[in-house]
């Protein structure tokens, strides 16, 4: 539904050439909630002005639904624009506007019949939970209240295609999981392509379906949510994925293990999917006569399936501990030996 | 009590003068603020980045604004004599001194609604291209109503000063005020006159002043 293909977008700064997106060849398919994440100045926001024409590509080709973006311009484009919509960071309401009037703006820009115009803003303040606010400004709104606003206005021309931008950043913990909770709700009940970017990997995990990881303008990993998790490969993905998996103080609680018992091994399991939920540990515990601490657990649920590590240290006989981690291979969890400097 | 404080006033002359001046700073506000507008929308529209970056328009439509802004307005007032005589077909009377006002203050003006479009949030800009506005719907939908109270206390201000410009129009017998105080007051020693004419045109200021705060008040929903 959205194909872009080797595309490259410079610019020009003071005769120094900046490369904002680098050889970017992407697939999104129709209907998905499609995540990019990169940290800020990775060329996120630059790839995804280019899906609405916001920017124009220096090279390449990004055609949606069969249109090709790059050579459009004037009313095509504004046309075009109507169907592929944004949410940003900052919400970008007009403040002299009440919240009705906002959502009623992109109906007025595609010249919608007044009494038609209310009855759609009826529904989508509904749909995004907004109901007995219609009147109030955005300064009289919280910052949820306003993305939902934002969410409203861009549906009110009934998309294909929903840009998020950063559209959780600037929301604490609670009022984001509300935020992608009503996107989930609209990417099922709508059927619309949502396609977002973020530096959090808790929005990633949370509602996407598939993800690309950006730095320095380049695509360095795609795929399933699911599969980046359970086996990372580039670097800056393990990075973003101890974003959610990490507690950070497991290194110190490591060594300070490894200094106790010396005759203990590390070990990290890593579970997915309906693995997490049988009981290894226990069986594992009852088949070899090993001691097993736990040194840290953490679990994590994609859309797809919880995904979860378990750092343990095992200690006893080392050919039993072999025979345990046979043991655990056997039973389709990955093991990994920790080996500790 | 009037009478014996202002013994040399004659309330029919001076009330005309009020008439003038008020005729002359009304017009003059009108025209400044339409053509302020055009000037600041043209210098913010065509700056680097924007919807018609144009850097010869720019550079043009700055400089236009900034002569016109330096000239001390006695000077233009003399210097546009022959354009006024060309509009008006005469050099004397309220309708005389319109042209050198507004072309005095519409500059001054257009300054100031390049500051307050320059305020607006450039990512309500970015929202409304992002929906597929064109760029007139920009311009009247978010530009105008977004800087809309920044817009009303600039010409608050310039139409204070224009009521101040009206009073040195008097030197080309626009009438009002100016005159009345500097032809009756001054040169013929009635300090009386003067008093009175000044106090007149601090209650326009003062009007006008509220009329201006009482708006922005209203508007601003920040």
């Amino acid at each position: 539904m959205i194909q872009l293909t080797n595309v490259h977008k410079r610019f020009q700064l003071n005769r120094s050439e900046i490369v904002a997106v680098d050889d970017v060849t992407l697939a999104i398919e129709e209907g998905e909630i499609f995540g990019v994440i990169g940290y800020s100045g990775a060329g996120k926001s630059t790839l995804i002005r280019l899906l609405n024409g916001l920017e124009t590509p220096t090279s390449g080709s990004i055609m949606i639904h069969g249109q090709e973006m790059t050579t459009l311009k004037g009313s095509g484009l504004r046309d075009a624009r109507q169907k592929i919509s944004m949410i940003f960071q900052h919400f970008n309401l007009l403040w002299s506007r009440t919240v009705e009037e906002n959502i009623m703006f992109p109906l007025e820009i595609a010249g919608v019949k007044k009494s038609a115009r209310k009855q759609k803003v009826k529904e989508l303040i509904d749909l995004v939970g907004l109901t007995g606010r219609e009147q109030a400004y955005p300064s009289q709104l919280s910052g949820g209240q306003k993305q939902r606003v934002g969410i409203a206005r861009a549906l009110a021309n009934d998309p294909e295609v929903l840009l998020c931008d950063e559209a959780t950043s600037a929301l604490d913990p609670e009022t984001t999981n509300a935020i992608l909770d009503l996107l989930t709700d609209i990417n099922e009940r709508l059927g619309l392509t949502i396609v977002l970017i973020t530096h959090e990997m808790h929005v990633i995990r949370k509602i996407c379906h598939r993800v690309a990881v950006m730095e320095a303008g380049k695509v360095v990993e795609a795929g399933n949510v699911l599969d980046v998790f359970q086996s990372p490969q580039a670097d800056i993905t393990k990075r973003f994925i101890s974003q959610v998996t990490d507690t950070g103080d497991t290194d110190a609680a490591m060594t300070h293990l490894q200094e106790e018992s010396p005759h203990g091994k590390l070990i990290k399991l890593a579970f997915i999917g309906e693995r997490t939920e049988q009981p290894v540990l226990a069986e594992l515990i009852r088949k070899f006569p090993i001691d097993v601490n736990i040194v840290q657990g953490n679990i994590s649920t994609t859309r797809d399936g919880a995904y979860g590590t378990l750092v343990l240290q095992l200690v006893g006989d080392v050919a039993v501990i072999e025979e345990a981690i046979a043991f655990l291979d056997a039973n389709e969890v990955k093991t990994e030996v920790l080996v500790h400097d | 009590m009037i009478e014996q404080w202002f013994p040399n006033v004659n309330w029919d002359k001076m009330w005309q003068a009020t008439g003038e001046t008020l005729y002359m700073s009304a017009y003059s506000t009108v025209f400044t603020f339409i053509f302020g507008i055009g000037l600041g929308l043209l210098l913010f529209l065509t700056n680097p980045g924007q919807l018609w970056a144009n850097k010869i328009t720019n550079v043009f439509t700055g400089a236009f604004v900034n002569i016109f802004r330096s000239i001390p307005f006695i000077i233009l007032i003399i210097l546009l004599l022959p354009l006024t005589n060309l509009l008006i077909g005469s050099m004397r009377g309220p309708n005389a001194a319109l042209p050198a006002l507004i072309i005095g203050a519409a500059p001054f003006y257009g300054r100031m609604v390049l500051i307050a479009l320059q305020e607006i949030d450039k990512g309500v800009i970015e929202a409304a291209r992002s929906m597929g506005a064109k760029t007139s719907t920009i311009i009247f939908k978010v530009l105008l109503p977004e800087s809309m109270p920044a817009l009303v206390s600039g010409i608050t201000v310039t139409s204070i000063a224009l009521v101040g410009y009206t009073a040195m129009a008097g030197v080309i017998g626009a009438g009002g005020l100016g005159t009345l105080a500097y032809l009756e007051g001054f040169q013929r020693n009635r300090g009386d006159v003067t008093m009175m004419a000044t106090i007149l045109v601090l209650v326009i200021v003062f009007i006008i002043q509220f009329i201006g705060d009482f708006i922005v008040k209203r508007l601003d929903k920040r």
